[in-house]
């Protein structure tokens, strides 16, 4: 392992550290992201000991009076500093942002609404059924509003855990029904507002089994401190089994 | 290279600043912004208060620059609102993108509303050269009669009348379109008609409110440089909204 | 070419008004400038002490308020909400633009007032008539506004959507407005007294570098508050006017369906607007500190500027890429991605210009033997901490990254230290350096603050704003969220913690750690007013040009105290500031208004 990942596998059991990563694309993020701190630190360090040292140091009569070297140079190797560092992170969001899902990828619908998650499967004929707001009525067990007379929403199962199996990529459409919200695994290094009136897709392949929190992170009203979720990642034979016994309850 | 940006002596900055020499060994120009005296004297160098018939005027045309530049921000705000607003759209239950976007026909009556505006520009303009003209302006500083005033007032007054006219012209528009059960509320295109020429003839309204003022202020304020200050700078806001409105106006009615 | 001969107006030189009408003593900038730094330091107690709340909750959610009852998330969200909103407008935007702005440019430029003294006085009552009204949304039916200061619809469009989002919201966004006109017409004043009103010899070039920080914040001020009065235009039509700018269609809000019709309009188009607006508002706040920060260090080192020429540049250039850079806001907002890598880039480039000032600023003071007065501390901490706070800035402009921080406390922790720390610390340099031209008026001489007492309210608040701000990024880095009004009891299956709460609980020690640091930060600040209080009576007694600055507001016929007659000295400058130029016998220094090389040593006066 190198340094940087061992310092990660340092911080994570810690408290205060980055929670344990459970997903394909977070290694990568979290070695960049801890490249990135360690610089800030060593920056930081340097500024802090060169304005130390300039202070404590014995007086000059004559100032610093090179521009080049002083300003100009350090200035070009931190252009060139950041600009690697850009190159580096954009590749990164491309490789996770500019690009859709996997046509194979598993198709879950998360909708946000104050002061709840809602997770929808598309069943059996792999087509999530029409809904309406006019038809939302959480206390009738139709919180998302799915259309009755739609045959493809018949076989919707909607859950307020969201259940996925390991290793298979998740194709994640994002929506809101009132305000924005912000969907957010930490675990999964995700996070992707969800706006009313777009759904947003969202793409990622969870790795370790566990269950992890949702947490919502767009201000959203009274309950946006409680409105969490749990995301529970389970190999695929256990995950199928899970989703065949769901379906049951939808569709006997 | 010099080893540091700002330069040692004073010599060093006279010789750059003030030389006007580029070595080809002609006489050196005249500094225009001088009284024309030749001997390289800027106005802008000498104490306040003393630089010139021009110093006050040219404050306040700076100041109605910068308000106007950031009523133009506004304005950009809104028409980039607009159009964001024509190209959003939504999907339906189905599916379907739909974007609802009906444009706005606007009442032909606008065209004449423009005609009037643009008549009520030259108007102000008119009333504004009048203000700066050399020889008058010479007889009522030594406070032989008022003959810039004379001459400014009438078209001050037309263009107070003509502003009217507009904004009378625009609340006809308004009461067309509401004939037609058009309203503020009814859909994303008439949300913008009507916000774009309400802000509009708010602004109007307030030009209308300043050349009042500067009619008042013809007849009642003493000093000649303050007249002239008011006629400038309410001229120049009026010719700015002149032109928003040329903008706004295209905007309405060929990019809806 | 058109020759006008001068009226007589023209050729009388501006009267220093000697006879204190009421309109004279309104409209004068001094006075002008003292009233809006009052109302800063009303504005920052209140910001504080809201923030202690909410800090105070969060670790000991139990603790009822006194005369109020324990706090509950919607008192907590006021909370939030009214805290942004009166800090970063009614102090971190007037206190240095408007408040020393008002105060010192004038003189610094060798002008007797601003450029519209009625004006001025205008934005003022109008600035304490924005914040009486957001004050006043604390007591309204349904109280103030919870939807933070960026007010994201359709929670800060729909009334139904929250309490407060009803009468505090329209009271929210009327004082925002209000501040938004009276900033514009403060902008106006400052940017034609910089470029119509500098005395003879004054150029560009000459031109302090605190000058250039207020004429690029005026720019900005002019360019922003304009597209943020017409985003609040659109939202108040959105609330009451029924459009639906930012309504999208079918939006389901506590049971009432908005816009079933034909409402087509997107949350994102606020978020575009207030960006575009938010951005630089943050750089208005920043710009005359690092512009004093420079000039500060130079006069305490006794050094000039390092490369002056190219601060200017810098200056100029953070505010112009500062207006191209909204978007990094926006990264997980559900922009276009390829809009988020561009935005990403522009925000990056940022970091060169800003990185050049701290180049300068070390370079500045490099081995020069500081004097370290409490001015020059807080420059000092000044530069540690847009340093340490701006460091987290590149971090967070890299998409990929904020997709993992955005709206976690690591943000919390950089704007923090950037804004409130360092911003603040410019603030408190301002106000030990000038309190010799504060306290000084006709009649009254001019005092010191208290130096011993500057220096541990110094060391006290560098502690607490390192110890208080500093964990946030671990807490930020562990997954703690912005906005939530509570850490524990947040409920999961069964009675037991979800995974969520665990995750908040186990942020909970740092939080405790920040708590207690936060009441130790606010608490050092009793020393600031103490020192403030007793000095403007008891202070020591302070010469003329105490600190040997160069700058224009030292001169002896522009001073405060200066004798009538000095109204028709000329003032006129011959040479840049920080003309310094330290030697084996002493230092020498020549200020802006000497023609000539002062002869013999100055030397250097230690104020206690």
């Amino acid at each position: 392992m190198t340094p940087i990942f061992q310092q990660a596998a340092l911080l994570s059991p810690l408290p205060w550290g980055l929670p344990a990563d459970a997903s394909a694309h977070g290694s990568a993020l979290d070695r960049h992201l801890l490249l990135n701190l360690w610089i800030a630190l060593a920056l930081l360090a340097l500024a802090h000991l060169i304005l130390l040292f300039g202070l404590l140091a014995r007086g000059h009569t004559t100032q610093p009076s090179r521009l080049w070297r002083i300003e100009y140079l350090p200035l070009a190797a931190l252009a060139l500093l950041f600009a690697t560092l850009t190159v580096k992170a954009e590749r990164l969001w491309a490789a996770a942002r500019y690009t859709g899902a996997d046509p194979t990828a598993l198709q879950v619908d998360a909708t946000g609404m104050q002061f709840a998650w809602y997770f929808r499967y598309p069943g059996t004929d792999s087509t999530f059924g029409i809904s309406r707001p006019q038809l939302v009525a959480p206390g009738e067990g139709n919180p998302l509003g799915i259309d009755p007379t739609d045959p493809h929403g018949a076989d919707d199962l909607v859950t307020s855990e969201l259940v996925l199996p390991s290793n298979r990529q998740v194709d994640l459409r994002l929506e809101a029904q009132d305000v924005i919200h912000g969907f957010s695994v930490p675990e999964m290094r995700l996070k992707q507002n969800a706006v009313p009136g777009q759904t947003i897709h969202l793409h990622f392949t969870p790795t370790t089994p566990g269950t992890y929190a949702i947490l919502c992170t767009q201000l959203c009203g009274l309950g946006h401190y409680r409105m969490n979720a749990s995301l529970r990642i389970l190999p695929p034979d256990e995950f199928a089994e899970w989703l065949a016994a769901k379906q049951k309850t939808v569709q006997p | 290279m010099p080893p540091t940006i700002t330069p040692h002596t004073e010599h060093d900055k006279k010789h750059r600043v003030e030389d006007h020499d580029s070595g080809h060994g002609r006489r050196p120009p005249n500094d225009k912004r001088t009284g024309g005296g030749g001997d390289n004297d800027n106005w802008n160098d000498r104490p306040q208060g003393r630089r010139g018939p021009r110093e006050k005027l040219s404050r306040f045309r700076l100041a109605v620059f910068f308000a106007l530049s950031g009523d133009l921000m506004f304005f950009v705000a809104i028409v980039s609102a607009f159009f964001v607003s024509q190209t959003t759209g939504h999907y339906n239950a189905y599916n379907q993108y739909i974007n609802e976007w009906l444009p706005t026909a606007i009442p032909p009556i606008l065209w004449l509303n423009t005609a009037v505006l643009i008549l009520s520009s030259i108007s102000i303009e008119i009333a504004r050269r009048h203000m700066f003209r050399e020889n008058d302006v010479m007889d009522e500083w030594l406070g032989i009669g008022k003959p810039i005033t004379r001459r400014a007032i009438p078209w001050v007054s037309t263009t107070i009348v003509l502003g009217l006219v507009f904004l009378i012209g625009q609340s006809i528009a308004w009461r067309q379109l509401a004939a037609q059960h058009v309203f503020f509320r009814s859909n994303p295109s008439s949300h913008f008609f009507y916000l774009i020429t309400y802000t509009h003839a708010i602004h109007l309204f307030l030009g209308i409110g300043a050349l009042v003022g500067t009619l008042i202020g013809l007849y009642a304020s003493r000093q000649l440089e303050t007249r002239q200050i008011l006629v400038d700078s309410t001229a120049w806001y009026w010719h700015a909204m002149g032109l928003f409105w040329i903008f706004l106006f295209v905007l309405l009615a060929f990019f809806q | 070419m058109k020759r006008n001969p001068p009226t007589e107006a023209s050729l009388r030189p501006e009267p220093y008004t000697q006879r204190s009408t009421l309109r004279s003593r309104l409209t004068d900038h001094r006075t002008i400038g003292l009233q809006y730094l009052l109302l800063a330091l009303i504005a920052v107690v209140i910001g504080t002490t809201l923030s202690l709340l909410m800090r105070i909750h969060l670790v000991w959610p139990d603790w009822p308020l006194p005369l109020h009852g324990p706090i509950l998330p919607e008192d907590y969200l006021a909370l939030v909400t009214i805290h942004g909103t009166v800090m970063l407008f009614f102090v971190l935007t007037t206190a240095p633009q408007s408040g020393f702005g008002n105060l010192i440019l004038p003189a610094q430029i060798g002008a007797r007032h601003m450029a519209f003294p009625l004006l001025n006085a205008a934005s003022f009552w109008l600035t304490a008539v924005a914040l009486v009204t957001l004050l006043s949304s604390t007591f309204v039916p349904g109280g103030s506004a919870i939807s933070g200061w960026t007010a994201y619809p359709p929670l800060s469009a729909i009334a139904a959507a929250g309490p407060g989002q009803g009468l505090g919201m329209d009271l929210w966004l009327l004082s925002i407005a209000l501040f938004a006109i009276a900033s514009t017409m403060s902008s106006i004043n400052t940017l034609v007294t910089i470029i119509r009103c500098r005395c003879e010899g004054m150029t560009w070039d000459r031109l302090p570098l605190t000058v250039w920080g207020w004429f690029t914040a005026a720019l900005l001020s002019i360019i922003a508050f304009s597209v943020l009065l017409a985003a609040l235009l659109l939202l108040f039509c959105d609330r009451h006017a029924g459009t639906s700018f930012f309504l999208p269609t079918g939006d389901l809000v506590n049971g009432v369906l908005h816009g079933a019709g034909s409402h087509n309009g997107s949350p994102l188009l606020w978020l575009h607007l207030f960006w575009f607006f938010g951005h630089p508002e943050v750089y208005i706040a920043i710009l005359p500190g690092m512009g004093l920060t420079s000039m500060l260090l130079a006069n305490f080192s006794h050094r000039r500027v390092f490369a002056y020429g190219t601060m200017i540049t810098t200056t100029l250039a953070i505010g112009l890429l500062g207006i191209l850079l909204w978007g990094h806001h926006m990264f997980v907002a559900g922009l276009n991605p390829f809009a988020s890598s561009a935005f990403s880039i522009s925000t990056m480039a940022i970091a060169l210009p800003a990185s050049a000032k701290v180049l300068s600023w070390l370079a500045t003071t490099w081995r020069s033997r500081p004097q370290y007065t409490t001015a020059m501390l807080f420059s000092l901490g000044f530069v540690s901490l847009f340093v340490t706070g701006g460091l987290t800035g590149p971090i967070l402009a890299q998409p990929i990254l904020d997709e993992y921080l955005h709206n976690t406390f690591f943000v919390v922790a950089h704007f923090h230290l950037i804004m409130a720390m360092a911003g603040v610390f410019a603030l408190f340099a301002a106000t030990y350096y000038w309190f010799p031209l504060i306290t000084a008026q006709s009649g009254k001489s001019s005092r010191f603050m208290s130096e011993p007492l500057g220096r541990l309210h110094f060391w006290l608040t560098l502690i607490g704003a390192y110890a208080t701000f500093l964990p946030m990024h671990l807490t930020g880095l562990a997954g703690e969220p912005r906005h939530y009004a509570q850490l524990t009891g947040v409920p999961g299956p069964d009675g037991s913690l979800s995974p969520a709460g665990h995750l908040l609980a186990n942020t909970l020690p740092l939080n405790r750690h920040i708590t207690y640091a936060a009441i130790f930060l606010a608490t050092s600040q009793i020393l600031f007013f103490v020192n403030l209080a007793r000095s403007f009576r008891r202070g020591k007694l302070s010469p003329e040009n105490p600190w040997q600055a160069t700058t224009l507001e030292w001169h002896p016929a522009l001073h405060p105290n200066a004798p009538s007659e000095a109204s028709d000295e000329q003032i006129v400058v011959h040479c840049a500031p920080c003309q310094y130029r330290s030697m084996l016998t002493g230092d020498l220094f020549r200020p802006q208004w000497i023609p000539e090389d002062t002869l013999g040593v100055t030397p250097t006066i230690k104020p206690e």
